[in-house]
């Protein structure tokens, strides 16, 4: 029973940070329909930029992370300034093929620049986070991931729900054409999406940094994970990416538990195809009605 | 049918035939017969060893792109599957081979063949799902094809990898890059000859009618469902034609190749080379291959420049950026590709002394 329980504490534990590292992807594919395969590079890209600023430049951690966030705003909107912006309305294979061309460049550039070992932070998150349940203990970093997603989590929805770029961002999303007769500035939402997404993605990556290490090639891996999870919470759904986090976090750790320690980076893909399969949009996702 | 030598300045065609023909003038055909007689008369005998491995490594490169751009230029369906598919059929090869003993040029087809049975089983979803839905499912795919690869050990034995015997045709055993430039060229030949002639049959059409508009398609009474799955058929053949030749070359082959990094290769081959054109896939094939190895050349040589050694940079990386670079580069200046680049030279010489 205890072996159960920690690996349901596990699994949640892991389940959040897919869907904290989702969370980005998912308001990119929102706000301009790009299916991003350069995310787990943006995440390296934010979790690197914190580590050089926190590490070695010797900043306090507060203000190194507001740093991090206004890099990466920047990195976001140049990234749509300069690629993303000349493919609206190209073909579908080209954006993608954009964005893994793009996560070439970045994984290469990291390489080159920070090496592909294994980094870590200095300890600076308060012990006190540390939970207790049981016989289970969930250490600080879990507690914050947890405290972050959910602020994240409401964060987005009142600025989704409230704040007028927000409601800009979902006109867009919707329907382009109409958006933009109706005076929506198009071109600024999409480089306004980039931006936010790209530092939601590099906060993400900061916090997958303090848990596992900072890893070009894990991050990455991670930017590859994020597939099933936004499948199967909806790609455009923010609070469908973390209850795909969960889910697939949990079937990944009893995977990993229970059957067999090789499959468990493969599951997800498994579920993945039969999600697709069965119910393609998700549990949370918008369903795409064609007309002719 | 008389056809002109040289191409008309407009479009002149007349009748269907016309329109299908493969060459549109004497010249055209004449020319290609030319490059050929030269290929298989004088490269094999004058390049030394290195450069004759790049070229059959183009060659095989060739033969799985014209596969994936039957797939994506062709059927307009994306799949992120191809270096799995190509792993699929060096191993059904290489099984093959080692196991039942088959000769090499039943092995070959039959590896395809078998690639083309996996193929369509993982483009079963396209039945339901298409654009960058079907994407995630064949990126499904590919990690479940790696992973049972790996993982299917009294089969594949794992990580050990497999080691072939040498092909042997009548007696004489095909060994070196001499003789296997003849085999992987010949191969090349013939199956870039059959793609080009099942383009142009009802098949053809009714994939070019798919991915220009796939409901209307459908509203025509073209069955795409069943089209769809033929052409990750076909597609699927040639990745697993091209991997088990690949196979045999390598001698022995491992699971490590075929990843992710495989099929973005060959999915930049199809879009460098050019989308829906045949040349343009081998244009693809050989500029990826050639940048490769370039760009293996360039950071060896950069690590021994001594400033840059003096800064203990590791320049490999390089490789991946500039690979990288490289199709953003493409995609957003010259979206049609190298095949484009070609026919603007050309009508540029066509058109002279108006040319624009």
């Amino acid at each position: 029973m205890d072996f159960f329980l920690q690996l349901l504490v596990n699994g949640v534990c892991v389940g959040l940070l897919y869907g904290i590292s989702a969370m980005g992807f998912v308001m990119i594919f929102k706000a301009s329909s790009v299916l991003n395969f350069a995310h787990g590079e943006l995440l390296a890209m934010g979790a690197f930029f914190f580590l050089s600023l926190a590490t070695w430049g010797k900043i306090p951690v507060a203000a190194a992370f507001v740093l991090t966030l206004a890099g990466c705003f920047l990195l976001g909107f140049l990234i749509e300034k300069f690629f993303l912006r000349p493919l609206i309305g190209e073909k579908l294979i080209f954006v993608i093929m954009l964005t893994v061309g793009l996560a070439a460049m970045f994984k290469g550039l990291i390489l080159l620049v920070w090496g592909g070992n294994l980094h870590t932070y200095p300890e600076f998150l308060p012990a006190s986070l540390e939970l207790h349940l049981g016989s289970i203990t969930i250490v600080p970093v879990y507690s914050a991931t947890l405290v972050i997603s959910v602020a994240f989590l409401v964060l987005f929805g009142l600025f989704f729900k409230k704040s007028s770029q927000g409601i800009f961002m979902r006109s867009v999303a919707d329907n382009q054409k109409a958006a933009l007769s109706l005076g929506v500035h198009v071109r600024r939402v999409f480089a306004l999406s980039w931006a936010i997404a790209a530092m939601v993605a590099c906060m993400s990556g900061i916090v997958l940094g303090i848990i596992n290490g900072v890893n070009v090639h894990d991050l990455s891996a991670i930017g590859m994970k994020v597939f099933p999870v936004v499948i199967l919470g909806g790609l455009d759904s923010i609070g469908g990416a973390i209850i795909g986090g969960i889910i697939i976090g949990l079937l990944e750790t009893f995977t990993g538990g229970y059957l067999s320690p090789s499959l468990r980076d493969v599951v997800p893909y498994i579920a993945l195809v039969f999600i697709l399969m069965v119910k393609p949009y998700g549990l949370f996702g918008l369903v795409e009605i064609e007309r002719v | 049918m008389k056809k002109p030598s040289f191409h008309p300045c407009g479009n002149f065609r007349e009748s269907y035939a016309e329109e299908l023909a493969v060459f549109d003038t004497w010249f055209g055909r004449v020319s290609l017969l030319v490059f050929l007689i030269l290929l298989f008369g004088l490269a094999p005998f004058i390049l030394d060893r290195y450069l004759l491995y790049i070229l059959n490594n183009i060659g095989i490169m060739a033969i799985a792109a014209i596969g994936l751009n039957i797939l994506i230029g062709y059927t307009g369906q994306i799949s992120l599957g191809h270096g799995a598919f190509f792993g699929v059929g060096a191993y059904a090869g290489a099984i093959l081979a080692t196991r039942l003993n088959l000769p090499f040029f039943v092995c070959i087809p039959a590896a395809g063949l078998i690639t083309a049975m996996v193929g369509m089983i993982f483009g079963i979803p396209s039945g339901r799902l298409k654009g960058l839905y079907l994407t995630i499912a064949t990126l499904a795919g590919q990690f479940i094809i790696e992973y049972v690869l790996i993982q299917w050990e009294s089969l594949t034995k794992g990580t050990m990898g497999i080691t072939l015997p040498e092909p042997n045709i009548l007696g004489v055993n095909i060994a070196g890059d001499k003789a296997f430039f003849f085999l992987i060229f010949a191969c090349l030949v013939a199956m870039t000859w059959f793609a080009v002639n099942i383009m142009r049959s009802k098949f053809g059409r009714a994939f070019v009618a798919i991915r220009d508009n796939d409901r209307a398609a459908e509203g025509m009474g073209i069955p795409i469902f069943r089209y769809k799955l033929l052409s990750f058929a076909i597609s699927s053949f040639y990745a697993g034609f091209a991997g088990a030749l690949w196979a045999y070359y390598m001698v022995s082959i491992t699971t490590e190749p075929f990843n992710l990094a495989l099929s973005v290769e060959f999915i930049a081959m199809v879009i460098i080379g050019g989308m829906g054109s045949m040349p343009g896939a081998i244009f693809g094939a050989t500029f990826i291959t050639v940048l490769n190895e370039v760009l293996r050349f360039a950071t060896g040589a950069l690590m021994n420049v001594g400033w840059i050694a003096g800064l203990g940079l590791n320049m490999a990386p390089l490789r991946e950026f500039v690979f990288g670079l490289a199709i953003v580069l493409f995609i957003l200046l010259e979206p049609k590709g190298l095949a484009e680049l070609w026919r603007i030279v050309r009508s540029s010489f066509r058109l002279w002394p108006f040319s624009y």
